[in-house]
């Protein structure tokens, strides 16, 4: 796939390169709404919007910083009345309820600019209806983070395949720890899972027809995924009473080395860090084949801008989306003492974090099945609420599977229709 | 100029005619707008809302019963699996949730006497009710950790394990919260009580004494009938409290594990306001069934507070 993208990127850059940059005189007021609240992030928007104020000497740059988790459901409010100019949200299907109500603005003519042949990666994570609707500033890998001092204290070696998952499970549960700490409270956590073991089942494709309704929940092939998922709980797997945890809470575990791995995006390093882990006992590995047939294919959500329909400053979002998702601020924001994530623009560098640069090799070379956006992004909210539910059951009462699955295929029956 | 001064006074003796008809509604008039437009008319607007489909943005569409069709499963449908929960969940929550009445008076009485600091022993009890219900709430599900939570250590002792933690386990889960929802409300139902036992009447207790009543002959005969006033207020905070158990399941398992904790309030809020929901057409047809239990209640309350008026004259 990304040498697809990359073809792709050099045609786009050859048919548009006489284009030249068309905001030198910007004025006005730009408004931004964002969800970057966290500590870290926020300092990076911040900086990126005083920046961008002082590019500018006309306009000034009014910035609002939302809680990301209020922000979830406040961004109804603040895009339908008297609505700012630019907005953060996600990639995917969750953006799906802003387009159709006509909330977002088609930022399709920005697509074509010259400097946006850089983030064709993303493209398709951005397009609904063939239309852009935003552009992408950040991104993270997800993937297994274990315990690298208690690989090597049992002799093991990260594994490639599903065999070899299961008899390093075996023998970390030997030795009286479990393999995976997970904390499903808020079931987010189980998503992951399934998706990992889903695609690696049945292939990325299958998981995108999954995620669009196109496939029932009672089929064989899900019921094959389960089945996968299954040897892991039954044999012990996952630590005791995740359903009571948060992922924080669920942190512990791991740090004490009462469990050697979790599957978890890339902001769970710093936590860790913070935890009391040094890199020389914290590494990470790709989730292991299942199917050897289908190729890899990686969570890697995507963290958006996007452009109000209701918007008063136009020109200066637009220039604003230029700027953010350039080689120079996208290396500067996603560095590891900034975001410490990955940048989306191709010619970005890449912060030489360790696990940054695992991921961003990961995703680069060896996610030819495609990447996903996780659960609850490539799944419609209805049906991610209600799947996530299911999952979780399932982790905790895997004999409940037959009813979970009717449950969730009449869910899908009645959801897309 | 004299016109000027006629017609005020023509109203003035119009008004002075009237006045007894008129200034009530005056007076109430305020009081009727606000509680039309926030009350009454957003009612109004949740029926009409119940029989739309609407993600809260968009065009709404009429679908007409559909959503109640799905909800109470009318017609070939099924009940929905989450509204069923939710409803036994609130039956569980009515019940369970009256318990708050008998220990409040339980705590009042055994406080209603002089001591030194007793002053300082009421409030401490009153404490929980003062602290947030969120922090009640978290207090609690740390209490109910498994493994390293005071509950689990302390049910250990006993050789009882209960798997998944008391609120990881569905059978489980729903009890532990209305548990946790008990410690405010007993304090509650305990400072109604203790307000209710200073107007006990001295000398009927002092009849009572002399007639040879005493422990709980004296409770039942002669100083319930008393504390009546302060038993039907606690019953009503108790069943309104039972049915806005909102912020406790928020906090301590946000509906779950598996959904199991939901009641009807919950479920509402899921279903049109949360992360995942926004189906405001669905939401609000919840709303309307949850309004109908309760206006089952207030119809009730409202019923014997008439009666009780009537007696009273």
């Amino acid at each position: 796939m990304f040498q697809k993208l990359t073809k792709l990127t050099t045609a786009l850059a050859l048919s548009t390169a006489v284009a030249v940059p068309a905001f030198a005189e910007l004025s006005g007021t730009l408004r931004i709404t964002s969800d970057m609240s966290n500590p870290a992030p926020r300092a990076v928007m911040e900086k990126m919007a005083s920046d961008f104020d002082a590019m500018h000497p006309n306009l000034s740059v009014e910035l609002t910083v939302v809680d990301r988790e209020a922000w979830k459901t406040q961004i109804r409010n603040a895009l339908s009345a008297n609505a700012p100019d630019v907005v953060n949200w996600y990639a995917a299907t969750r953006m799906t309820p802003y387009v159709d109500a006509g909330l977002f603005m088609d930022i399709s003519d920005l697509w074509n600019e010259p400097e946006m042949a850089a983030l064709a990666s993303t493209k398709g994570a951005m397009t609904l209806d063939g239309k852009q609707w935003g552009v992408p500033y950040t991104y993270y890998q997800w993937g297994v983070y274990y315990r690298k001092d208690i690989f090597e204290e049992l002799g093991l070696s990260e594994p490639k395949t599903w065999a070899e998952e299961l008899s390093n499970c075996q023998a970390i549960i030997d030795s009286g720890r479990k393999c995976y700490t997970i904390g499903s409270k808020y079931l987010w956590t189980a998503g992951g899972w399934f998706d990992y073991i889903n695609s690696r089942t049945n292939g990325y494709d299958f998981h995108i027809q999954l995620a669009n309704g196109e496939v029932a929940w009672t089929d064989d092939r899900v019921r094959a995924t389960f089945a996968n998922w299954r040897q892991l709980i039954d044999m012990g797997g996952f630590v005791d009473d995740h359903q009571s945890y948060s992922w924080q809470e669920a942190m512990p575990f791991m740090i004490d080395g009462k469990a050697a791995a979790y599957l978890m995006g890339n902001f769970s390093v710093a936590a860790f860090r913070d935890g009391g882990l040094t890199d020389d006992q914290l590494d990470f590995y790709q989730f292991p084949v299942i199917n050897p047939d289908v190729d890899y294919a990686e969570d890697a959500p995507t963290d958006t801008f996007h452009i109000a329909s209701g918007a008063q400053n136009v020109e200066a979002a637009k220039a604003f989306l230029l700027y953010v998702t350039s080689p120079e601020v996208q290396s500067a924001i996603n560095a590891g003492d900034a975001l410490g994530q990955l940048p989306v623009n191709a010619n970005a560098s890449v912060s030489d974090d360790k696990f940054i640069q695992q991921g961003f090799d990961m995703l680069s070379n060896n996610a030819g099945g495609g990447i996903m956006q996780f659960f609850d992004r490539d799944f419609p909210a209805e049906m991610a609420s209600v799947g996530m539910e299911g999952l979780q059951e399932f982790m905790v009462f895997p004999d409940n599977l037959d009813d979970i699955l009717e449950r969730l295929e009449d869910a899908r029956q009645r959801i897309y229709k | 100029m004299s016109s000027a001064l006629t017609q005020p006074s023509k109203f003035k003796s119009w008004y002075r005619k009237n006045d007894i008809a008129i200034t009530p509604w005056l007076f109430l008039l305020p009081a009727v707008l606000f509680f039309a437009t926030y009350v009454i008319v957003p009612i109004g607007q949740s029926f009409w809302i119940s029989f739309h489909m609407w993600d809260g943005l968009g065009e709404k569409t009429f679908v007409g019963m559909d959503n109640y069709e799905r909800l109470l499963g009318l017609g070939d449908q099924k009940m929905d699996r989450k509204f069923e929960t939710s409803f036994w969940n609130n039956i569980k929550w009515l019940l369970l949730y009256l318990l708050a009445i008998p220990m409040g008076l339980f705590i009042a009485l055994f406080l209603n006497q002089t001591v030194t600091g007793i002053r300082l022993y009421k409030s401490l009890f009153f404490f929980p009710f003062v602290i947030s219900q969120v922090v009640v709430g978290l207090v609690f599900s740390w209490f109910y950790l498994p493994n390293d939570g005071l509950f689990d250590v302390i049910m250990g002792w006993f050789g009882v394990d209960i798997r998944g933690g008391v609120l990881g386990n569905p059978n489980t889960a729903t009890y532990g919260i209305i548990a946790a929802g008990l410690w405010p409300q007993t304090a509650y139902c305990m400072i109604l009580y203790l307000t209710g036992l200073n107007s006990v009447d001295p000398e009927q207790v002092e009849a009572g004494r002399l007639d040879g009543a005493k422990g709980f002959r004296m409770l039942w005969y002669v100083i319930l009938p008393q504390l009546r006033p302060a038993t039907f207020i606690a019953f009503v905070v108790t069943i309104i409290g039972a049915l806005r158990s909102f912020d406790f399941i928020a906090v301590m398992t946000n509906g779950g594990p598996f959904g199991s904790t939901r009641v009807l309030s919950f479920f509402m809020f899921e279903e049109s306001l949360s992360e995942f929901g926004f189906r405001m057409g669905y939401g609000a047809a919840i709303a309307v069934v949850l309004f109908f239990i309760m206006l089952g209640f207030i119809a009730y309350f409202l019923y014997q507070m008439w009666r009780d008026e009537k007696e009273g004259r």
